[in-house]
């Protein structure tokens, strides 16, 4: 055993390396990126064979995760929130085929949308596959759920969905490690159709996921992870979900807790606890990261008629991040204040680094667009969305990965002239592919500009799978070579951009544009730097 | 014995090297821990911070408290002030005075250090011109670090031991030039506290 200091993101890759995992598969995505990162700069995970290459999307991490655990070893697959809705097809199918070696699904929420375009909450995901669901109190539960994960996969069968959120993921605190356990040998499912999910199969799976149901109850029930904390002043219970009960505990540090709390970290939630605190309890709190999820459950839980307060009645905001201060004005204690923030003080919102290139691509963009207007640039996931705010004002929407060329074909179907679709080299690989194709099998009049700088950028320099392979890509599908256009993105080449960029808005049909130069946050990499001269592209 | 320190300043500004040589200080006296970070989209260039809390108890919150923040540690003057709700009643405003300007409205830096002053616990320094002075510009960051060390309950030689340890792998001048910079940081405060 040994105590490490670790981000909550890095305990759970730790807990699974320790948990004997074989691979971890995953695309980037702010809050869950380090959670791979950790396993891909292990040691242990090297000469252990263990798989880190990032994937080319969530599904296709998910997917690849479930094919590991078919052939008996124990997998993660890690994403962010909105990434399981990527991944959402092969992850609700895999709890129907069930696993053989342990498989761990990590779905890192962001709540209040620090980097994200929405605050979805995965655990209606964990319900809606109904299949066990772990959320952590802190890092050291974090490691241990990792850890402790596969066995409950293993012994139930099923994928397990590890959920946290930003603020556990991105917080650092020691951690005790536990026993390493080796990793599974190779075997093949009990049962060899179990993953074939014909219509008549998937039925019989379907039943046995249904029977299974009272089990995994009865596992949250005898769980370690939850526990009933019993008080003597019953006039108010409270129930708490992961990080949600150190806001409460912040706020008795010098006082005595006197309600009843049950702690909740193993889904599906413990109804007997449950039913315990609606019965005694005259009134019940629920404090959870994200949406009243286990709130609006327990509206439908009522034997008692026991009033419930949370999110829902405006006890605790309906959106956002919880912090100390909210739950304490949930539970009626007054925050005293001495400073307030000056007026002076200006918003810093995050902007493109000096010196980067998707800028340059910017600036042309909106001088060759000058004669059809504005309003018509579709975008997409990556730091070129900044391209957005002032002063560039460069795109109309972000909506999910690969959104801007399937956008910008539907505003062209409609009649739209001189659109725009503006992706970065590892969205386009992520999901741009198959709407690139669209594009080309209707030969819609559309300018797709792919600002490669040679990373996933976003979310901190991770490998782009895009990388020297675009235009044969576009070529493959079938774009015109004569339509592939590549320049390098700076000051000095903004005639030449201009008029490219002119030349393909008038072209009649599909345009690839490429703006090609290194993202200037990448400069110091060096493994990169190499693979760029094997590519010519230095 | 507990603190809580706001860390502020601008994304790429390197505040988590600071809260990293906090944290090996503080592991180096066996005490508990809990630091949240920003990563991700408003590390280009936003305002950034990190909730740094160290005890001798366990911590339950990964976020500190607003009105209970025992030190606001920030590396660019108007962002020390972005967190003034966060400070408790006699806590510390440590303060870089060299802005940070990447934003078209930045108030006149003279009105920042104005109301900077205003605070009744304030250090402001400029570390960038201490951290030029040593040799180093780069340890600008180690020098505000130094300016906070008398606001903590952890010696000043676990500050030196951490960062030893945190510049372990860049050799001996880049030690010392960082210990003289954590120097220089308490050097100033001290005599201006």
């Amino acid at each position: 055993m040994q105590k490490l200091l670790l981000l909550g993101d890095e305990a759970i890759a730790q807990g699974a390396l320790d948990g004997g995992i074989s691979g971890i598969y995953a695309y980037p995505g702010t809050p869950s990126t380090e959670i791979t990162e950790y396993v891909q700069a292990s040691n242990f995970a090297k000469e252990n064979n263990i798989h880190s290459d990032w994937s080319v999307n969530e599904k296709t991490a998910m997917e690849a995760g479930l094919g590991m655990s078919y052939a008996g070893k124990r997998a993660m697959v890690c994403m962010k929130h909105v990434g399981l809705n990527v991944a959402a097809d092969a992850f609700i199918n895999s709890s129907i085929t069930g696993v053989n070696g342990g498989l761990i699904v990590v779905s890192a929420d962001d709540p209040s949308m620090h980097s994200s375009q929405n605050e979805q909450d995965s655990r209606f995901y964990g319900n809606f596959a109904m299949i066990p669901m772990l959320e952590p109190v802190n890092q050291q539960e974090a490691y241990e759920m990792a850890y402790y994960g596969y066995e409950l996969s293993e012994k139930y069968k099923l994928p397990v969905l590890l959920r946290i959120t930003t603020r556990l993921a991105h917080s650092r605190a020691g951690v005790e490690t536990l026993e390493q356990k080796p990793q599974n040998d190779i075997s093949l499912p009990s049962n060899l159709t179990q993953f074939v999910l014909l219509p008549s199969i998937a039925r019989k799976q379907y039943k046995i996921l249904l029977s299974n149901q009272a089990s995994i109850e009865a596992a949250s029930e005898e769980s370690i992870f939850n526990k009933y904390i019993d008080g003597s002043d019953k006039k108010l219970g409270i129930i708490t979900t992961g990080i949600a009960y150190n806001y409460l505990m912040e706020n008795f540090q010098d006082k005595e807790l006197k309600h009843p709390v049950l702690k909740i970290g193993q889904y599906p939630i413990p109804r007997k606890q449950v039913n315990k605190m609606l019965k005694e309890c005259d009134k019940v709190l629920v404090i959870e990261e994200g949406y009243p999820v286990v709130e609006e459950m327990l509206k439908g839980y009522q034997e008692a008629g026991t009033p419930i307060i949370g999110r829902l009645d405006g006890t605790l905001p309906r959106d956002g991040e919880l912090n100390p201060n909210l739950v304490a004005n949930a539970l009626g204690f007054e925050t005293v204040l001495d400073g307030t923030i000056p007026e002076l003080v200006k918003n810093r919102p995050p902007s493109m680094c000096v010196g980067c290139g998707h800028i340059d691509a910017y600036n042309a963009l909106n001088e060759a667009l000058i004669p059809y207007g504005v309003g018509r640039v579709f975008s997409d996931i990556g730091c070129y969305t900044l391209g957005a705010l002032p002063p560039y004002n460069a795109v109309n929407s972000c909506v999910d990965m690969g959104a801007s060329i399937t956008m910008a074909k539907g505003a062209a179907d409609a009649g739209m002239i001189g659109v725009v679709a503006v992706i970065g080299d590892s969205t386009f690989t992520h999901s741009g592919i198959t709407g690139l194709i669209d594009c080309v099998s209707e030969n819609t009049p559309v300018t797709i500009i792919i600002s490669d700088n040679f990373t996933t950028g976003m979310t901190g320099g991770q490998d782009s799978k895009a990388l020297g392979k675009i235009e044969d890509i576009c070529e493959g599908v079938g774009v015109h070579p004569d339509h592939i256009r590549v320049f390098k993105p700076l000051k000095k080449n903004m005639e030449e951009m201009v008029q490219i960029m002119k030349e393909e808005l008038e072209y009649n049909g599909v345009s690839v544009i490429i703006p090609r130069r290194q993202c200037v946050q990448t400069m110091k990499n060096k493994k990169l730097a190499e693979q760029l001269i094997n590519l010519n592209l230095k | 014995m507990k603190t809580d320190i706001i860390l502020a300043g601008v994304g790429g500004q390197g505040i988590l090297s600071i809260a990293a040589t906090i944290g090996m200080s503080a592991l180096h006296n066996n005490l508990h821990l809990k630091q949240a970070e920003v990563h991700g989209m408003s590390q280009r260039g936003g305002a950034v911070q990190s909730n740094m809390r160290i005890s001798d108890k366990p911590i339950s919150s990964d976020l500190i408290p607003m009105g209970e923040a025992d030190i606001i540690l920030s590396v660019e003057p108007m962002e020390s002030l972005r967190y003034l709700p966060y400070l408790k009643k006699g806590g510390w405003l440590v303060t870089n005075t060299t802005p940070f300007i990447n934003i078209n409205n930045y108030p006149e830096i003279e009105e920042v250090l104005a109301e900077i002053k205003k605070q009744k616990n304030h250090i402001s320094l400029d570390a960038d011109s201490i951290a030029a002075e040593i040799g180093s510009k780069r340890s600008s960051n180690i020098v505000m670090l130094g300016a906070a060390t008398p606001f903590f309950d952890i010696s000043f030689e676990s500050f030196e031991e951490g960062i030893r340890q945190i510049f372990a792998r860049k050799g001996e001048d880049i030690i010392n030039v960082n210990i003289q910079a954590l120097r220089a940081g308490r050097d100033f405060t001290e005599k201006n506290r």
